[in-house]
Parts: structure tokens; C-alpha cells; sequence
């Protein structure tokens, strides 16, 4: 079986977020960038389990993104992984970046493409399943735990209010959660072995994005919070119905 | 030419967040001087359907196959592209959930239609198309323009108070020629937790962190959360230390939430958390240490001992709902 693992970078949750040129850009002096938590705890890791257990014989790792991606990348393939490529563009619109993948993806005959349930950046969550639409194959979003047997893959998935439990056949694209695995930190070899992996670059015919940011704009300043003695829960209570209107 | 809105259901029951959907979907449409056509699939009963008339729906494209009443996310994508085609629709409308999120998607490929995803606001067409939505785990809003012609919105649950009016809806019923491959996903079996809210669309979250010392004291949080008719959630390492189940555990790694009241018991403010519940509406955090980060994003605060605190509120909302009958 043939894997490949969708990984973006994206800004630590810790780091603040600066705007400028009138709220139209972020500022990324200063940012902190990372792998996102979902692509390399879960999805990487799952790919790298199905390797060290013989059932993937090739983990391919893939990012679209500039050059600055690339330190990401390669602490993606310290963890594992034989190769990345990276497809040298910008992309902050899924169709664009799923357009990406879906032209380097369709001629390697992946037998399972795994990425994560979201970016924590916009959330989108939507590169995989446009993903599987432009291969024309299945998804399976939201995933707690994925198993393969032969062709066929055993998928746990969040639903409304529980969990249930879906099979279908390879090729599939799966997007991973929490239970899919536990997260890795590299070892002093991954690192070293980072270093001479390939990592193949690839400058595709430009797609033309369908949405923009026109601009952003930070959350009002909390007005300052209002203390209830703890012995005064009426209080409370009335402030929830009568000034919030919560309850 | 109409605005079109998939509806969802739970065994015939058309869930709340899919009237909002509905509405929205409405409010579009208006803007755009057409009407709106919710779409329905699986077992649903005619008065369900004809309820949608008062969320704003001027028809309901009814599609009677069993097999829909579970999630056939490719079944689902044929049949919002053959009602956006058959309908001339410059907006789709679905709802960022699990369901939505696994459908939506697709539909914008094959319509090659921009997407936006948790809209938080009605668009804005004075110059463009511009949703407004969270982005960074909620420490910015993003302003999406979507430049496309059709263009696909999914709708963030919990963003606009329901508002029920009068209005009819023709249902019609709508033919799709599925493929066999829209429906090869195959659901082995369902673990649905049953008697809970489920917390992606809960208004009201009552939630634990460490402070509760214990999964033996939880008692306390479910008995706040049954008499406000909330769900329950909590921090990582309770759910880590398996003190809860995981699919409670909110933050940067696990759910978000976007509640109207999240009340925080014995939880610090990580950050990592605050990136999950930082959507909701009004927060309420009890901790006994003042200096607890999460005081500076709660709206109401106490400083005092969960022990003591949340049987005391528990008492005082009892007692509030007796009054209020
Ligand atoms: C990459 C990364 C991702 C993470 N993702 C998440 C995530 O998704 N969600 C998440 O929650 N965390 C996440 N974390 C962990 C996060 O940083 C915090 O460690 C965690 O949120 C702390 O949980 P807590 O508030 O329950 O516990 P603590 O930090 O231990 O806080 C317990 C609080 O309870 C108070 N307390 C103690 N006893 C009482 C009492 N009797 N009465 C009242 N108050 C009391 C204390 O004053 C303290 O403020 C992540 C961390 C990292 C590094
Ligand atoms: N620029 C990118 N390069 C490679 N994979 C990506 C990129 N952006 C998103 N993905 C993958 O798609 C998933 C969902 O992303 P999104 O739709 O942007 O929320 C992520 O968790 C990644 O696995």
C-alpha cells in the first residue's frame, strides 16, 4: 500500500496575531509556524504505524507552500516518511490547494491519502474531501481510528451525538482526529535521516483561487470580567437571564 | 433561479440547526431577490417538511430514499448538483458539521464554486460576496470574499437566534440519477450517545478541568448541566486521564464549541483550551485561584472552590426554573 500524508504549516496557537496594511494582511514577523496538530499527530503517525507494521510499503509526505515551508516539512519527515514533495505555491483556498494535490496524486496511484480533520488557521476542513472529488474517489471525514485489511479500510468516524463505524474500499481519502494515534516526538536519528530524505519541488501551472481574505479584523477587548461572591449564586443566575440572556 | 439549503434530520426530525440553515439560506435569498429551497432526503414526514415554509423555505426538493437517511456523502453531493443545476442556485447552503463538512466540499468541486466554511455572518454584497469567520483558533476573524459565480456557504450552527414566522412550502419531488459508487461508504454500526446533547450544537456547555479533582466528583458538573439542559464537556488531561470520554474534550486538539453560556469549572485558560471555547457567547469561569489566566477571558467570574460553588449554582438555577413556571 502506497500513503500519502497531507501536511500544512500553520501558526502556533501561542503565537498573537498581528494585522497590517489596514487589517488586510497578517503580519508574520514573529510567527511561530508548526506542523498543523492534526496532520502531524494523527495522520503522520497512523501512515507511519501502517509502515512499521508492513501493511504501507511508501509513505509519502506532501505540502503545498513556498520555501519557508520547508523547515515544516522536514521536521515532518524526521518523525518518517521515504519523501516529500513540496508544490512551490500560494494557496489560502482550499480548492487551490486540493487542486495541487488531486495533479501530483493522480499519477502515483495512492492506495490512501490521510490528512487532518482541519487546519487550526481557517478550519476549513475542506482539502480532503475536495480532494477525493477531484480523484473521484471516497472520504471519510472526522476519523477516530482507521484500520486497513487488504483493500478494505475500517473507519471510526465522529457523527452528530456519537460514533460510528464505515468501511470502504481503497483508494480512500480519510481525514484524522484524536484516536487515530498517539502523537510522536522525533528521535535523535529521524532527525539525522531528515536530512538526506528527498524532498522533491514542483512548480505547477498556477490555479486561479475562488475566494480571497478581503480583510480580518481582531475579537473586540473582553470588557473586563464581572465577579459574583461565591456564596451569591442568585446573582449569578440573574445576571445570566436578565443581562447576558443565556439562560 | 433559488437559493438552495440541504436540510438534515434525525429519524424524520428536522434538527434545529438545519431551521437556521433554512433561514439563513432565506436571508440570502431575499438579498438576492429569489427564494429559497431547502432540500430533503431520507424518511421525513410531510409536516416536518412543511414547517420549513416558516424558516423561509418557498419549496422543499424532496428525495424519498431510505438509503439517504444515513450519510452517502457522494448521493448527497449528486443530489445538491443536480438541484443547484435544475434550480440555476448562485448560493448552496450547508451547515458546518460533520455532515456538511464531508458534502459541502465536494459540491464546490464539481460547481467549481468558491467555499467558505463557519460562516458566522449573513454576506455582505456591497462590494462582492463577504463572509465573516473565525480564524487562528478564534484570536482573529477573517473577512472571505468568494469571487467564484456560485458560491458555497456553510453555515457555523448556533450563529443566529431562531425565529419562527408563517410561511408555506411547496414540496416538490426531485429525481436524481444516482451511481453506484455514491454510495460506497458502507456504516457497519452506530454508537450514538444516547440522552446527551451533542456538544458541537449544545447552546448551553457546563465544563471541568483538573480542578474537579476527579472523575468521581463529576456528579457535580452533570448535575449543573441537567437542570440547565447543557452538555458536558472538559479540558485535555481529564480526558487524557480518562476521567471523561474523549469526544468531550475541547481545545486546539480536540472539539470547538461556540456555545451561548460555556461555564468552566476548575479549569486554568490554557490557551491551547481558550483556542476551542473562545467562540462562545458568555463565558463563566469558577476557580479558586484569582490569578487563573482564564478570568480575563470570562465574562462573569467566581473565585471560590468548585465544591462548594457548583451545588450552590445548581440550587440557584432550580430555583430559577421554578419561578420562571
Ligand atoms: C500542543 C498542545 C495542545 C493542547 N491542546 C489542548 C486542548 O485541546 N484542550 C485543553 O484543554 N488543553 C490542551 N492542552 C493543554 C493545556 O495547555 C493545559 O495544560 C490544559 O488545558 C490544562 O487543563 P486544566 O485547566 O484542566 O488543568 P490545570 O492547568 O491543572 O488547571 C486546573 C485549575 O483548577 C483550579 N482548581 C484546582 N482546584 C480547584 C478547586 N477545588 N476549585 C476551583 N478551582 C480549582 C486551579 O486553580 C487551576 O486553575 C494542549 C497543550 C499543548 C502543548
Ligand atoms: N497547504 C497544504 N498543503 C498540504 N496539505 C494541506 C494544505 N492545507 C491543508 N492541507 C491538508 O488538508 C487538511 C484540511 O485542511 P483545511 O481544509 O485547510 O482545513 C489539513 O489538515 C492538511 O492535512
Amino acid at each position: 500500500m502506497k500513503v500519502l500524508v497531507c501536511i500544512s504549516q500553520v501558526p502556533d496557537t501561542v503565537t498573537k496575531i498581528v494585522l497590517k496594511d489596514n487589517n488586510k494582511t497578517v503580519e508574520e514577523n514573529g510567527i511561530t509556524f508548526i506542523i498543523n496538530p492534526y496532520d502531524e499527530w494523527y495522520a503522520l503517525v497512523r501512515a507511519l504505524e501502517f509502515k512499521e507494521a508492513g501493511i504501507a510499503d511508501a509513505v509519502h509526505l506532501i505540502t503545498v507552500g513556498r520555501a519557508n515551508t520547508e523547515p515544516v516539512i522536514r521536521k515532518a519527515l524526521a518523525l518518517g516518511g521515504d519523501e516529500a514533495i513540496r508544490i512551490d505555491a500560494d494557496s489560502n483556498d482550499p480548492y487551490v490547494t486540493a487542486g495541487y494535490i488531486a495533479e501530483y496524486a493522480k499519477n502515483e496511484a495512492y492506495d490512501l491519502v490521510l490528512c487532518g480533520k482541519e487546519t487550526i488557521d481557517y478550519a476549513n476542513g475542506a482539502v480532503g474531501p475536495m480532494l477525493a472529488e477531484l480523484l473521484d474517489i471516497d472520504f471519510i471525514g472526522f476519523a477516530t481510528a482507521v484500520n486497513i485489511a487488504g483493500t478494505i479500510a475500517t473507519v471510526k468516524r465522529e457523527i452528530d451525538g456519537g460514533e460510528e463505524t464505515d468501511t470502504a474500499s481503497l483508494p480512500l481519502v480519510i481525514s484524522c482526529q484524536k484516536g487515530v494515534a498517539e502523537a510522536r516526538i522525533p528521535n535523535m536519528r529521524g532527525i539525522m535521516a531528515a536530512r538526506t530524505k528527498p524532498l522533491k519541488t514542483i512548480s505547477p501551472t498556477a490555479i486561479e483561487p475562488l475566494t480571497t481574505v478581503a480583510h480580518y479584523e481582531l475579537p473586540p477587548a473582553k470588557a473586563g470580567v464581572k465577579l459574583i461572591a461565591p456564596d451569591q449564586m442568585d446573582e449569578l443566575v440573574n445576571l445570566l437571564h436578565a443581562e447576558a440572556k443565556v439562560i | 433561479m433559488s437559493v438552495i439549503v440541504l436540510v438534515e434530520h434525525t429519524e424524520g426530525t428536522i434538527k434545529k440547526k438545519s431551521l437556521e440553515a433554512v433561514q439563513y439560506a432565506a436571508d440570502i435569498a431575499k438579498k438576492l431577490g429569489t427564494t429559497a429551497t431547502a432540500i430533503v432526503a431520507g424518511n421525513v414526514a410531510e409536516s416536518e417538511m412543511q414547517n420549513l415554509g416558516n424558516y423561509g423555505a418557498a419549496k422543499v426538493l424532496y428525495i424519498g430514499d431510505n438509503r439517504l437517511n444515513q450519510l452517502h456523502a457522494r448521493a448527497f453531493t449528486r443530489i445538491l448538483v443536480t438541484a443547484a443545476r435544475q434550480e440555476g442556485s448562485p448560493v448552496i447552503v450547508a451547515l458546518h458539521d460533520v455532515n456538511g463538512r464531508a458534502i459541502a466540499p465536494r459540491v464546490a468541486v464539481q460547481l467549481k464554486a468558491g467555499l467558505v466554511s463557519g460562516a458566522l455572518s449573513s454576506p455582505d454584497m456591497s462590494d462582492g460576496f463577504v463572509v465573516k469567520k473565525s480564524a487562528f483558533s478564534g484570536k482573529a476573524f477573517a473577512f472571505v470574499n468568494v469571487t467564484s459565480q456560485v458560491k458555497v456557504v456553510m453555515l457555523a450552527p448556533n450563529s443566529f437566534p431562531l425565529v419562527k414566522g408563517e410561511g408555506s412550502a411547496v414540496i416538490e419531488n426531485l429525481t436524481v440519477a444516482f451511481d453506484e459508487k455514491d454510495f460506497g461508504v458502507t456504516v457497519q454500526s452506530v454508537d450514538q450517545i444516547t440522552g446527551e446533547i451533542p456538544l458541537s450544537d449544545a447552546e448551553l456547555v457546563v465544563s471541568g478541568g483538573r480542578g474537579m479533582k476527579g472523575p468521581e466528583n463529576w456528579g457535580l458538573i452533570e448535575g449543573l448541566a441537567k437542570e440547565l439542559g447543557a452538555a458536558t464537556a472538559c479540558s485535555r488531561p481529564v480526558a487524557d486521564a480518562h476521567w471523561r470520554p474523549h469526544h468531550e474534550h475541547v481545545g486546539q486538539t480536540g472539539g470547538t464549541v461556540r456555545p451561548n453560556l460555556y461555564i468552566a469549572a476548575g479549569i486554568s485558560g490554557a490557551i491551547q483550551h481558550l483556542a476551542g471555547v473562545s467562540g462562545s457567547k458568555t463565558i463563566v469561569v469558577i476557580n479558586k485561584d484569582p490569578e487563573a489566566p482564564f478570568f480575563k477571558a470570562a465574562n462573569y467570574g467566581v473565585v471560590g472552590d468548585v465544591m462548594e460553588v457548583l451545588p450552590r449554582l445548581t440550587e440557584a438555577v432550580k430555583k430559577f426554573k421554578a419561578q420562571q413556571h
